[in-house]
């Protein structure tokens, strides 16, 4: 089993973090294997931002991802750029609120594309009351969607990737995002 | 030889060595005593003292020295210097450089030092020319002054080191020449008692190449001419431009304690530091 | 404290490798991709009372690096291709000077500023041979997050073995990507060593027998002369003496030379049979060791040689390990630069190069087609 994901959307939405936790749930508390990578551009805020990883229950030899299983898109500008990349019936998960998914539609229908629709940055937002934890719902969203880490190892890891102090909006996040499906 | 006529500072020195490469007449001679003096005078014994120096007449001093010495590379001894102190604060860290390793190829690691305030004294011994390769301009140089790449004269304006220095941020800066022995012995003492980044400038007879150059071909022409021509601190301080043409201005340019860097370090260290000495110590003898 | 996993980058990890080993000291200058290493050490260094300094370029920061390590302890620095550039002259130093230290390099698209943000294995050869003179570094290559820690443990214990800049060439993707790595409670430290003889006795800079010499501190009364001239066994500079510098140099190059069989770190897969071998070092070998269970899969008989240590170069090991094979295919993110030392070595054998550059690693299907080309299987 290998799986290649990419989360990709703009800087200060959290992305490499959701990136780096997915990993750890997967490593540390799964027993899988996981390489995170991310993109660095020149830029310190804003511009595209992006995280990639690789799961597998062996060794993995090759770090980077060729062809992502699962492409997760928190801005439009994304979706365009990584979409061509996604695998034959592969995985999207969108923000709705973010994308336009019209422009999307054919090119899903073409090469059947699961599309999935989690409203993190709404939710978090509405529900949580804090924008800033868009990345911990869309995680809930990824692991209730691809099964690709388990719930309580991915609720392990974000225990350790956020700032103490802060773990119950987090968990709160996380548990919005699982809902979600 | 007759031994009760020997040097008093001899017994610093490593006898094995000597002769010096230096020529007749060389400050250098005039730099050593004083700082032995100084160091006496300060009363820190040779033992504590460990010296590190770049490329150049001046750096060759510490291989003379019976005391643990870093002979570096040109004009970065003092960022070796800056590694010794750090790991271990105890020492008493001096650096010998000239004009050519501290204000040219060395200028950053002077103001940066400086900048730190780290307790290392830096002994720069300012001749104007590069010596040991055969007489080449420096960035000390006086404007209009010979050299064998300045066979017209020097076209640019010459840096002031005690002033960049003290700008810098060191806490003593003193300059005095060959000609003033006393006074240069005490600013040595004051540097090395003083916990900071002590820079003692000393404008030094290159009669070899300076001196030949620019018409003074003697040592005595040259300690004469330096004599001649300093005007201390205060007096300068008084004097307008015009009349400190040609002058060599000597004195202290800044004695303000501040704090210094190791014992910042030292501070932050917190529990794991104990009498100046953190639990890094010699750690590199420890095995697992 | 206990064995620990841990999903981080390759720089924290060598950032940790080098806290285990002992380091107590970093002198740095910030570099990207190398950055990481400075931020992550500077964090836990006054823990275990050490210290950090950010100096003002990369120059200063191995000299300071070496004063550091003549005060007694053991220190390292961390940079990428222009910093590595300008540390070239205290490489040398410390080469002639025996003082033992890492340097973690973080290679980055080069020459010049290039590509910051991009991985290369382009300073190989600088590693080798940048600074001026004959002279012998070792160099170890990680492909991994746990090499990154265990290769800068290794590093330091090989520096005070044979008193050597040792350095850790590691790349962007190494440097940057997260995996899960195991720490343990304890490593194996190579302490320094005390000279059984006392100041009057000791002469600093004679060889030891078995390559490894003692090296007492500044400090500890020995009242020892350091200097980049060609010096005696003393120290004491002798820089006009042919024989002098002859014999110095020689045993600066032989004391790494003679040891290269108990340096050298390589590992074989699938060589016994090899009738192609492809030999890569650093992160392609990730791409290499998949493409050739791929080629094994179809049934070539490909062998795979991962040199873990490239300084000195592990002539002997290469060449048992490619023992019969006709062709052997060098896997490196440069335009060739370790190509030419293996061509040098397999002279008979067809040598050829799968070079990349721009940033990324060359995938297995690239390998695959290469071992394939000309394979004539």
């Amino acid at each position: 089993m290998r799986k290649e994901i990419r989360i990709a959307g703009f800087g200060g939405q959290g992305i490499i973090l959701a990136g780096i936790v997915i990993g750890k749930a997967a490593a540390l508390y799964d027993g899988l294997k996981a390489v995170q990578t991310q993109s660095y551009g020149p830029e310190a805020r804003g511009g595209a931002s992006r995280t990639e990883l690789v799961l597998s229950d062996e060794e993995i030899d090759f770090p980077k991802v060729q062809s992502p299983d699962i492409l997760v898109a928190m801005s439009h500008e994304a979706l365009i750029k990584y979409l061509d990349d996604l695998k034959d019936g592969g995985t999207l998960i969108v923000d709705p609120d973010l994308i336009l998914e019209d422009e999307i539609r054919p090119f899903v229908e073409e090469h059947n594309i699961n599309l999935y629709r989690a409203p993190a940055t709404r939710t978090a937002q509405e529900e949580i009351g804090l924008a800033i934890v868009a990345n911990i719902v869309m995680i809930g969203a990824i692991t209730a969607i691809t099964k690709v880490i388990t719930e309580d190892a991915a609720r392990k890891a974000v225990a350790d990737s956020v700032p103490p102090g802060t773990e119950k909006k987090n968990f709160s996040a996380f548990e919005a995002g699982l809902k979600m499906v | 030889m007759d031994e009760t006529k020997e040097n008093r500072f001899m017994k610093y020195l490593r006898r094995e060595r000597l002769p010096n490469i230096f020529c007749a007449g060389c400050g250098i001679g005039i730099v050593m005593n004083t700082f032995f003096n100084g160091m006496e005078m300060a009363e820190v014994p040779l033992e504590e003292v460990v010296m590190a120096s770049g490329i150049g007449c001046s750096s060759r001093i510490p291989g003379y020295v019976k005391c643990d010495s870093l002979h570096t590379t040109h004009g970065r001894p003092i960022s070796f210097a800056t590694g010794l102190k750090l790991a271990n604060p105890e020492m008493n860290v001096v650096v010998f450089t000239g004009d050519g390793d501290a204000a040219a190829i060395g200028g950053n690691h002077l103001i940066h030092s400086a900048r730190r305030n780290i307790d290392i004294t830096v002994i720069c011994i300012n001749n104007s020319i590069y010596g040991m390769t055969g007489g080449q301009i420096s960035p000390t140089s006086p404007q209009g002054s010979y050299a064998t790449t300045a066979p017209y004269g020097a076209l640019e304006n010459p840096f002031d080191l005690s002033r960049l220095v003290t700008a810098a941020g060191a806490s003593y800066v003193a300059r005095w020449t060959t000609a003033h022995p006393l006074q240069l012995s005490k600013a040595i003492k004051k540097g090395l008692n003083n916990k900071g980044f002590s820079f003692i400038e000393v404008i030094s007879q290159c009669h070899t190449y300076f001196g030949r150059k620019n018409r003074m071909g003697s040592p005595i022409d040259m300690l004469k001419w330096m004599k001649e021509e300093s005007v201390v601190k205060r007096k300068a301080d008084k004097m307008d431009e015009s009349e400190l043409e040609g002058k060599i201005i000597v004195g202290e340019f800044h004695n303000k304690p501040a704090p210094e860097l190791s014992q910042i370090n030292c501070k932050l260290l917190e529990d794991k530091c104990t009498a100046g000495k953190s639990s890094a110590f010699r750690s590199a003898y420890q095995g697992d | 404290m206990k064995t620990e996993n841990l999903f981080i980058q390759g720089n924290e990890a060598s950032a940790r490798g080098a806290i285990k080993a002992g380091c107590r000291f970093f002198g740095g200058y910030p570099i990207t991709p190398s950055t990481e290493v400075a931020e992550n050490i500077a964090i836990f260094l006054p823990k275990v009372g050490g210290t950090f300094i950010q100096m003002e370029d990369e120059i200063a920061a191995l000299g300071a690096v070496i004063g550091a390590v003549w005060s007694g302890v053991k220190a390292m620095t961390a940079t990428s291709g222009p910093g590595f550039s300008l540390m070239q002259e205290h490489i040398g130093y410390a080469a002639m000077t025996e003082t033992p230290l890492v340097i973690v390099d973080v290679q980055r698209g080069s020459p010049s500023t290039a590509q910051p943000t991009m991985a290369s294995q382009s300073d190989m050869m600088q590693a080798r041979w940048g600074s001026h003179g004959d002279y012998e570094i070792i160099a170890l290559a990680p492909s991994s997050v746990q090499e990154c820690f265990d290769f800068t443990v290794e590093a330091f214990n090989l520096a005070e073995k044979y008193r050597v800049p040792v350095m850790v060439m590691s790349d962007e993707i190494v440097g940057h990507m997260r995996e899960k790595i195991t720490i343990p409670e304890k490593v194996d430290v190579l302490a320094r060593q005390m000279p059984f003889e006392g100041p009057e006795e000791f002469l600093p800079f004679k060889a030891a027998p078995d390559g490894t010499s003692a090296m007492p501190a500044f400090g500890d009364g020995y009242k020892m002369h350091v200097t980049g001239l060609t010096h005696d066994e003393r120290g004491y500079p002798d820089a006009s003496n042919p024989e002098g510098h002859f014999q110095l140099v020689k045993r600066l190059c032989d004391k790494i030379r003679k040891h290269t069989d108990e340096i050298s770190r390589v590992k074989n897969y699938y060589t016994d049979d090899a009738e192609i071998v492809v030999l890569s070092y650093g992160i392609p070998t990730r791409p290499s060791l998949k493409a050739v269970s791929m080629a094994r899969d179809q049934g070539l008989k490909v062998g795979f040689i991962k040199l873990d240590t490239v300084w000195p170069f592990p002539e002997k090991t290469i060449l048992e390990g490619v023992g019969g094979a006709k062709r052997v295919v060098v896997v490196e993110m440069n335009l060739g630069q370790i190509f030419y030392e293996v061509q040098r070595v397999l002279s008979g054998v067809k040598v050829e190069l799968l070079p990349k550059i721009g940033g990324e690693i060359h995938l297995p299907e690239e390998i695959l087609q290469k071992i394939k080309l000309q394979g004539g299987l």
